[in-house]
């Protein structure tokens, strides 16, 4: 439980903290710490620096601007799971937020850090997925913008180039009629989502007019499930619509990419997530106002 | 006794420097010149090792010492097994602290690097080259019994380290031949791994010029430690002294002394200055001793109206790769004796194979023995009664010992010292409205809801106990405890114990049994312990007997006290003896209460002895060595109820009734705390807990954020009741309470899971319940594989 030895630097503008990235290529970045302090203490990676971000101005806090809600990546989970704003436009990911590890972790852990760390069994990637968000990718050439759909590219890897910061997500504000929720069954260790669904619905004139829906901790990087949104939208979301629907998650859940460990195996996630994807869209549909 | 002290819920008094980071723990501790060691583990969980290169490390920044086998072979004698099973064909394989050409478990000890800091000294580690030539491993215990399996030790045939047996009573062949009625169940106790909040320390100071060695120590048991290092290490009992400083809890995991400890001092010893060791949260999985780990095979005889009529098990333990310190007395006389429970049941039959393995060496774990046998007793009854078409309360009625005040003998051979099982269940019956549930029950099947109540009726044998039984059983130590209480010229008291208390919170019940003898306040008086300078010897805190039988040796010291206190008071009071009175700390003529000398005054005079009776020597001061005539026999019913989800198998524990007779309660809070902790601990062998090696023998399960502790939010409120009956034999008639909700907890909660999947199909499920377990059970009893 002895890090190895690493310098350390403090980056005090993204520009700094780009160009420091470029000068020592084996760094890794330091936001929260909750995902890379862990394994540098169990040696499993030996960086030879730590770039620290943590302070720089601007990457934190939540506003909202031209019908979007900008995060900054260096907001906590603590302050995601607060925000009235998000509880209002974006519930499901105010939701995930308050189920992340337990509140020392939400008060330090970040949203950039973990959407960049890309672990599979982490609750907010499926979230970010089902909202359709926008991810602003720095580099030291500029700032480039990659959606939820091309910026989980698998197993920990995301469309962060190894020189480039995240530095703030976007996600659309809600519309009237629409709701969103996250459902999670939650490792009893780690608190990891073993299956994690997030829904958004809306609903107009009584039927379902748009539904989006994306799963997380089963599979290697986050997936819309398809055929449950197909199945729902033109119908009205009663409880038995919603368990039909819920039951196509399979469709989605490619066979070979379907994560199993030692406490969960991956045929039995398969054969469950529909529980919990109903229950994410009742949840969802219960908010639709 | 003083009315508002003995059997009041007064706040623990070690709390407050607990709670507010004033503890000092072992690694508090920062010594002159003080070196850190840090061990290298082995990754493989059998392997022959070829060569090792420590040169690279040697030469690392800090580094001051490097040693491996090679070394210590010869100085470090290999840690030693302390309880010798009699009549069990033991064979007690050498654990060398360093390993010499082979490992056996990932963790065996490889080399040691002692630096100047703790960081270079785990750096060093990462710079030794050892060449392994792995072996074939195997970590399950019945799988270790089976011909063609990997052998951990060649000079052991078939890597058995004991066979046990216990018979008592009936012909058992005869119970089962002649039964109307048989139930029989396969079940697996997984292993289980301690977390004690503080993971291990030692650090070790050796005095060249003087020959003494000083150690601090993660202990739970220092007098112990103390014995066994002087054998080991060769320093002199004189000359060594044992402190356990402030220890955050140990479950069982602090009793052994291990080769880490060894090592640290050896360390000392060779370079002449303090070396300190603290393990780190991964050696603590990996290094620690486990707990559990039986496969049992278990049947019960009845008749066709419910009476027991026999019962046999045969037991194939997991030990681990070698023999921790009082490892084969756990799943044996602590566990085998214990067969009978509650029960009337006339013929008993066991046999337990120890089994080496390539795991982690088990030891006692909260409860030690005794959940293992309760469950294999309660999963049985409740069989009996699902076969039978009876309530499960009714079944356990039908074979309750009757109540019994002193002493009540069952065919393993034990004396149960009192009990009113049918008691504590009526009560729990009453109190969890046991008959309403019932109903909702019933109710609930109705709407496709899987609500389950569980039943745990159980009996424990702690108080460890009386130091002849212990020699009879292979124990190779006394199991008395002792006690000094010494009253200051101003009336403050020490008191100086043999058992070493780290989170049971005896510095507040013994405050108050001596406030209850003689009428001082607890907050005059001051429990010193774990100190083996200045504590009288006695075998530490273990098996619920701190209270049990310190606190005997407490109470009676404390009575010695007042009798000569009488004598002087008499004295003073010109009076004679036998006509004194005494009443919550003052002493005076009978009929004359308002003419009195108090404990405070005497306390004066006998420290100053100016005015002393004839012959009655100065000072106030009693030492007491208790060993006690019989264990004793805590017991209670339990209930959980649960509602599964067939959907996803998940289990939700949604209420918690206890009923726990500890005899009286010296403080309730301090009982219901270590109910509700006892009983969380089962429930976590019950639905989360399992420490997973795979089939190469790694353990998979060796972070907390893969190995499941109990979590608040996972529970509800624990609803604490309780009765009292005394010991007969206590001089307090007070039982020990540590461990019971443990003992119980583990069987309520699988029954409860178990009797909410009847209408499914569903009759076992492998602990711990996960949900996948619970799901693939019934889409087995379903037909849907």
């Amino acid at each position: 439980m002895f890090a190895p030895q690493f310098d350390y630097y403090r980056a005090s503008s993204v520009a700094e903290a780009a160009a420091l990235l470029e000068q020592h290529p084996d760094a890794k970045v330091l936001a929260g710490g909750h995902s890379l302090i862990p394994v540098l203490k169990l040696r499993l990676a030996a960086p030879s620096a730590l770039i620290d971000i943590g302070r720089i101005d601007g990457m934190r806090g939540i506003r909202e601007e031209a019908g979007q809600i900008v995060i900054g990546a260096l907001t906590t989970h603590a302050e995601l799971a607060a925000s009235v704003t998000l509880q209002s436009g974006a519930t499901a990911l105010s939701e995930a937020a308050g189920m992340i590890g337990d509140p020392a972790v939400r008060n330090r852990g970040t949203i950039g850090g973990n959407v960049a760390h890309a672990d599979p069994a982490s609750d907010l990637p499926a979230v970010l997925r089902c909202l359709g968000a926008e991810f602003a990718i720095a580099g030291s050439s500029g700032t480039r913008t990659v959606d939820a759909a091309d910026f989980f590219e698998g197993l920990m890897t995301t469309a962060v180039e190894e020189h480039e910061i995240l530095t703030a997500i976007s996600i659309p504000s809600g519309s009237g009629g629409q709701g969103s929720a996250y459902a999670k069954f939650s490792h009893p260790a780690s608190r990891y989502a073993v299956i994690g669904a997030a829904a958004s619905v809306t609903v107009a004139d009584g039927v379902c007019s748009a539904a989006s829906v994306a799963l997380g901790g089963l599979v290697p990087a986050p997936v819309r499930a398809a055929a449950v949104e197909d199945a729902l939208v033109g119908k009205a979301l009663s409880a038995d619509a919603i368990a039909d629907a819920a039951r196509c998650v399979g469709d989605s859940l490619a066979d070979d990419e379907v994560l199993g460990d030692v406490y969960a195996s991956a045929e039995y996630r398969s054969a469950v997530a529909h529980v919990w994807v109903n229950r994410a869209l009742t949840a969802a549909a219960a908010r639709c106002g | 006794m003083s009315a508002t002290t003995f059997g009041s819920g007064i706040r623990r008094r070690e709390d407050p420097r607990l709670i507010t980071g004033n503890a000092s723990y072992t690694d508090d501790i920062t010594l002159p010149g003080m070196l850190h060691a840090a061990l290298l583990r082995s990754p493989y969980a059998h392997a022959r090792i070829n060569s090792i290169d420590t040169a690279q490390a040697s030469e690392a920044p800090g580094v001051v010492a490097v040693y491996t086998g090679a070394d210590t072979d010869g100085e470090i004698a290999p840690a030693p097994c302390a309880w010798l099973l009699p009549d069990s064909d033991l064979k007690i394989a050498d654990y060398h602290c360093v390993a010499k050409d082979t490992v056996r478990y990932v963790g065996d000890i490889v080399a040691v690097v002692v630096a100047e800091t703790r960081y270079e000294a785990y750096d060093a580690l990462d710079l030794i080259d050892v060449d392994y030539e792995p072996l074939d491993a195997v970590v399950e215990p019945k799988k270790s019994a089976a011909d063609g399996a990997p052998q951990l030790h060649g000079e052991i045939d078939g890597n058995q380290a004991f066979h046990w047996t216990v018979t008592g009573g009936g012909d058992i062949e005869e119970a089962f031949s002649e039964a109307e009625v048989v139930v029989k169940e396969t079940i697996v106790q997984q292993r289980l791994i301690p977390n004690a909040m503080e993971p291990r320390a030692t650090l070790a100071s050796y005095t060249p010029a003087t020959g003494e060695l000083t150690v601090w120590n993660t202990t739970q048991n220092p007098h112990i430690v103390r014995f066994l290092c002087s054998l080991v290490i060769g320093v002199p009992e004189d000359r060594l002294r044992v402190i356990a400083p402030e220890v955050g809890g140990g479950f069982g995991s602090k009793i052994a002394v291990y080769p880490a400890d060894f090592i640290t001092i050896f360390c000392s010893k060779k370079l002449g200055v303090p070396v300190k060791w603290v393990e780190s949260r991964s050696e603590n999985y990996q290094a620690t001793t486990h707990g559990r780990d039986h496969v049992q095979e278990i049947e019960l005889a009845a008749t066709a109206d419910g009476k027991i009529t026999g019962l046999r098990a045969t037991v194939w333990a997991g030990m681990g790769a070698y023999l921790s310190t009082a490892a084969p007395g756990i799943p044996t006389i602590l566990h085998g004796l214990m067969l009978s429970g509650v029960y009337d049941i006339p013929a008993i039959h066991e046999d337990v194979y120890g089994l080496y393995t390539n795991t982690t060496p088990v030891e006692a774990y909260r409860g030690a023995g005794r959940p293992e046998a309760t469950f294999m007793v309660e999963r049985l009854v409740d069989l009996l009664a699902a076969k039978l078409g009876l309530d499960p309360a009714e079944v356990r009625r039908r074979n309750f010992i009757p109540k019994f005040d002193n002493g009540h003998d069952v065919v393993t051979g034990l004396t149960y010292d009192s009990g009113n099982y049918d008691g504590a269940l009526s009560k729990l019956l009453g109190e969890s409205n046991y008959e309403q549930l019932r109903a909702e029950q019933a109710e609930a099947r109705k709407h496709g809801r899987y609500i389950g109540l569980g039943l745990s009726t159980y009996v424990e044998i702690c108080g460890l106990g009386p130091s002849q039984v212990a020699g009879a059983i292979g124990f190779q130590g006394g199991l008395w405890e002792s006690a000094i209480v010494r009253f200051h010229p101003s009336g403050k008291v020490h008191v100086m114990i043999g058992t070493s208390p780290h989170g049971q919170g005896e510095e507040t019940t013994f405050a108050q049994i001596i406030a209850g003898e003689l009428g001082v306040s607890p907050d005059d008086v001051k429990v010193i312990h774990g100190d083996t300078d200045n504590t009288p010897m006695g075998w530490g805190t273990y098996g619920s007997r701190t209270t049990a039988v310190g606190g005997a040796a407490l109470a009676l010291a404390a009575r010695k006290i007042r009798d000569k206190a009488k004598v002087i008071a008499a004295h003073l009071l010109e009076a004679a003896v036998e006509d004194m009175d005494y009443d919550d700390g003052k002493f005076f003529v009978k009929g004359s209460p308002d003419s009195s000398k108090t404990i405070q005054d005497i306390a004066l005079m006998a420290n100053v002895a100016w005015n002393m009776p004839e012959g009655v020597e100065a000072g106030l001061e009693a030492t007491t060595f208790y060993d006690p005539p019989n264990f004793v026999f805590p017991y209670g019913a339990h209930l959980a109820v649960v509602e599964v989800d067939a959907d996803s198998g998940n289990v939700e524990l949604k209420r918690y009734v206890a009923v726990d007779d500890c005899g009286p309660q010296i403080n309730p809070v301090i009982v219901e705390g270590q109910v509700h902790g006892g009983i969380v601990q089962g429930i976590g062998q019950a639905l989360w807990e399992e420490g997973v090696y795979d089939d190469d023998g790694q353990l998979l399960t060796g972070t907390m954020l893969d190995y499941a502790l109990p979590r608040a939010d996972r529970l509800p409120d624990i609803e604490v009741h309780s009765t009292v009956t005394p010991s007969p034999h206590h001089p307090l008639g007070v039982k020990g309470i540590g461990e019971a909700g443990t003992i119980a907890s583990t069987a309520a909660v699988y029954n409860a899971v178990i009797d909410a999947l009847a209408p499914l199909g569903v009759e076992a499920v492998n602990m711990p319940l996960t949900p996948e377990r619970v799901w693939r059970s019934i889409q087995a009893a379903q037909g849907r594989n």
